[in-house]
């Protein structure tokens, strides 16, 4: 009975509460960190340079095979389940253990990740010497160095290799710039070019202009394409020099079972020797791995290389939602709060609007494509672009469809906060503009507004949150799998709206479901979605900043 | 009732003040208001001189800040409310259709009980009427807004600050700067809505003084609680009690010889 009585008054003195309040929290904590920590950790590890292990192979059937690459994990599974899958394990295993082994040399073997049994492999030893070459085609080369030629000659051999290839990668690597330089400015700046002649004459031909003027355009339109021809020439010769430049050294090397390849270093990205590095090399080639993984395009089906054109494009489509959202919400906020007539109708409004927020994005994405690319877009096109049809300008999924679903989507985020925003502005600031002779407007656009700035720009962060990171209404409205071409480039307008873009949250699909190498994609998986949660933060902090500030400037003691 | 009319002999009292020796300013005449369906005005005619302190004195909910706010309109604001009768400001109605309510609200300025600046600077806040009307003379600006803040007495303290925002000052001084941003535009009436109720007795003290320097430029009428303040500042008091205005006269007699029977009771303590 007593102590009964002691749990009953443990229970009224409200510790339970606390300790059930402290649990969520905790359990949010570690569920929070537990994401944060997997991505962390799966991304993250993969930029550092794994020794390179060797083992020889032997198996049951075949000959024996001296195998070298990267331990990417061990499992252990049951020789059952193996020998059922068709391997043939000793009769008296029980369980086996398995390595999978990224052996790269995909010219050599036809696929660079496999998986090697215990019992199949003597011990692994990493050998000194061993090196990975980073290529732009057919993966990674993991090896032994022979001999540095230029053509046919021989450069250097043994030690004095090593130096004299790093010398000579990054040569070609240069060449390599120059020619992207080109191609990414002069030759795309002659296409535009070149096309808009076209598009120009065609418009002639739909506008039906006399045949005079029609034959005045034709020779000054051939003139001017022959002048843009020839200077295509001129850069052509220049590119097929410049690769020529680049394909002149080559490397021999030997994969570890001993069969040599020629390797031309305009295919090589980077070479290193992770056996011979110490932590500090690591680490340098550790943090440059990140940073060629943020400001590069992706290679070999988005499983090689960066990510720069996804962030550029979730950043553009972000901030262009929000240019767009923005006034939008707030001046529907404005009128529903300030300006409609409280009564049922408004009731069932807001309702709806607030509503609209619980509506599957994807609903959203399929009004996006059915309306704005389709109905808007193929107006906008008949109307501006007809010279182009029938090939789409804006009547396909682009970039500022993209953003503009979104901005539906997020509207209602923007239009509630504004509105209680807004309801909070205290009467008397209202009444004191008001008793200054102000009208309704000024003392709204004047006194109003601006207080509510803060409450706006809560909003904003909601809205960029769940813009960022939506997905499945941008695979019908704009976002492609690759898309290396910027969105804003040099060329005129500057902005392409029209332009088909890259987003990180697709990018993660895409790398993570859609791969054909699904081993090789699997750390940049992880690694992509890093990229997002961290732009996100980075895309709230700033807005957060922005709020703090406002805030501040507005601070008010009846908050 | 002895401290009253101790503290009224302070102020120099020229001579008996009469009502019908003033000239009049607003006018009053059998103005009814309804919140809905009830009645908060019941028919009230009254005078209100020009350049004297009236002050309207009653218990809650007796509808004397109602009647302040009606010479305003302040009132529009409240959607169930309805006015019949008319208020006469120099011989307009200021109930008619055709009258610009903000042209209204200019000439007839108004401070409120809690003070409320703007989420602006100091100057910005005083600024703020002329800027409406379209001022955007830098010159014109600072003089005005000097003038404005040394009518209020409040430049001595503010005037190194002046781009500071509002909502530094303490509750007195941002009340003064509420007065200063009402007298910036020159209205001809300054309505006072219980004006120094949120405040402490030393800033209480400061602005009962500014409202005696003001009334030579104009008409105020202030809603008060406090009876001393209603007699140490105003020049005629109005009694209202529930939606009727029961006794108006010159301050002095109010308070020493009150006609009616309720207004002693009142200003005596009995009720109220």
């Amino acid at each position: 009975m007593k102590s009964l009585f002691g749990v009953r008054a443990w229970f009224r003195s409200g510790t339970p509460w606390i300790w059930l309040n402290a649990g969520a929290i905790a359990l949010c904590l570690v569920m929070v960190i537990g994401v944060l920590g997997l991505i962390v950790v799966r991304g993250g590890s993969h930029f550092w340079p794994a020794d390179l292990q060797q083992t020889e192979w032997s198996p049951e059937s075949g000959q024996k095979k001296v195998i070298m690459g990267e331990l990417v994990r061990a499992e252990t599974v049951s020789a059952v389940m193996l020998r059922e899958s068709g391997a043939t394990v000793p009769a008296e295993l029980e369980a086996v253990t398995r390595y999978l082994v990224k052996v790269g040399n995909r010219d050599l073997y036809g696929r660079d990740f496999s998986w090697y049994m215990d019992y199949e492999i003597s011990g692994w030893t990493a050998p000194e010497g061993a090196i990975a070459l980073e290529r732009r085609e057919r993966g990674n080369f993991y090896g032994f160095p022979l001999k540095l030629n230029e053509g046919d000659t021989l450069i250097a051999e043994g030690a004095a290799m090593w130096p004299e290839l790093l010398k000579r990668v990054e040569r070609a690597n240069g060449i390599f710039q120059q020619m992207k330089d080109i191609e990414k400015n002069d030759i795309s700046r002659i296409n535009n070019q070149i096309e808009k002649l076209r598009l120009t004459e065609r418009r002639l031909v739909l506008d039906k202009v006399s045949d005079a003027e029609m034959a005045e355009f034709k020779a000054q339109a051939e003139a001017e394409n022959k002048i843009l021809n020839d200077e295509y020439a001129v850069i052509q010769q220049k590119l097929d020099q410049l690769r020529a430049e680049s394909n002149r050294d080559n490397l021999v090397a030997r994969s570890a079972e001993g069969r040599e390849v020629t390797i031309s270093l305009a295919n090589i990205v980077k070479a290193f020797a992770p056996n011979d590095m110490s932590v500090w090399q690591k680490t340098r080639h550790y943090f440059s791995g990140i940073g060629t993984f943020l400001t590069e395009e992706p290679r070999e089906a988005n499983t090689e290389g960066g990510i720069f054109p996804a962030i550029f494009g979730t950043v553009t489509m972000v901030i262009l939602m929000a240019i767009i959202v923005t006034p939008f919400g707030v001046l529907a906020a404005i009128y529903l709060r300030e300006y409609a007539k409280q009564g049922p109708l408004l009731k069932i409004i807001r309702i709806s609007v607030y509503n609209l927020a619980g509506v599957p994005s994807i609903v959203y994405g399929v009004f996006g494509l059915g309306f704005f690319v389709y109905i808007m877009g193929g107006s906008i096109d008949q109307l501006f672009y007809p010279e182009a049809l029938p090939s789409p300008t804006f009547g396909t999924p682009g970039l500022f469809w993209a953003s503009l679903t979104l901005a539906l989507l997020t509207l209602p985020v923007v239009i509630v906060s504004t509105e209680e925003g807004l309801s909070r502005i205290p009467s008397t600031i209202r009444m004191g503009s008001l008793a200054l002779g102000a009208t309704k407007s000024e003392t709204l656009w004047k006194v109003v507004v601006p207080l509510a700035t803060p409450a706006m720009m809560t909003g904003l962060i909601l809205a960029v949150a769940r813009a960022a990171g939506e997905v499945a209404p941008l695979m019908l409205v704009g976002v492609v799998k690759l898309a290396p071409t910027l969105p804003i480039d040099g060329n005129f307008p500057f902005i392409h709206l029209d332009q088909k873009i890259m987003h990180l949250g697709f990018h993660v699909f895409d790398v993570g479901f859609q791969s054909p190498n699904v081993e090789a994609s699997r750390p940049l998986l992880y690694a992509t979605a890093l990229v997002l949660v961290l732009l996100i933060v980075v895309l709230n902090m700033a807005a957060i900043y922005m709020r703090n500030r406002l805030r501040e400037k507005y601070r008010s003691d009846t908050d | 009732m002895k401290m009253n009319q101790d503290k009224l002999t302070v102020p120099p009292v020229e001579a008996e003040l009469k009502l019908s020796d003033e000239k009049i300013k607003l006018q009053v005449n059998d103005l009814k208001l309804y919140y809905g369906d009830a009645l908060a005005l019941k028919s009230v005619n009254m005078t209100i001189p020009e350049k004297r302190v009236t002050a309207f004195i009653g218990p809650s909910g007796c509808g004397k800040s109602t009647l302040l706010r009606c010479f305003n309109r302040m009132n529009d604001l409240v959607d169930i409310c309805r006015i019949e009768g008319q208020i006469l400001m120099d011989g307009q109605n200021i109930y008619d259709p055709k009258i610009d309510v903000a042209e209204l609200r200019r000439q007839v300025g108004m401070v409120f009980q809690k003070p409320n600046p703007f989420p602006k600077s100091i100057y910005e806040n005083v600024a703020y009427g002329l800027r409406l009307q379209g001022v955007k003379d830098k010159r014109i600006l600072d003089e005005v807004v000097e003038t404005s803040l040394k009518g209020a007495a409040l430049w001595n303290e503010v005037k190194d600050r002046l781009h500071d925002n509002a909502f530094g000052l303490s509750g007195g001084q941002q009340q003064r700067l509420v007065i200063a941003r009402a007298i910036a535009i020159e209205p001809e009436v300054l309505l006072l809505d219980e004006p120094a109720s949120a405040l402490d007795p030393i800033s209480t003290l400061k602005i009962e003084e500014l409202i005696y320097e003001l009334k030579d430029k104009y008409t105020i009428v202030i809603v008060t609680h406090n009876m001393q303040q209603a007699a140490r500042v105003s020049d005629y008091t109005a009694f209202m009690y529930m939606g009727d205005l029961i006794e108006f006269d010159a301050t002095n007699k109010m308070f020493t010889n009150p006609s009616q029977q309720q207004t002693e009771d009142y200003i005596t303590g009995r009720f109220g």
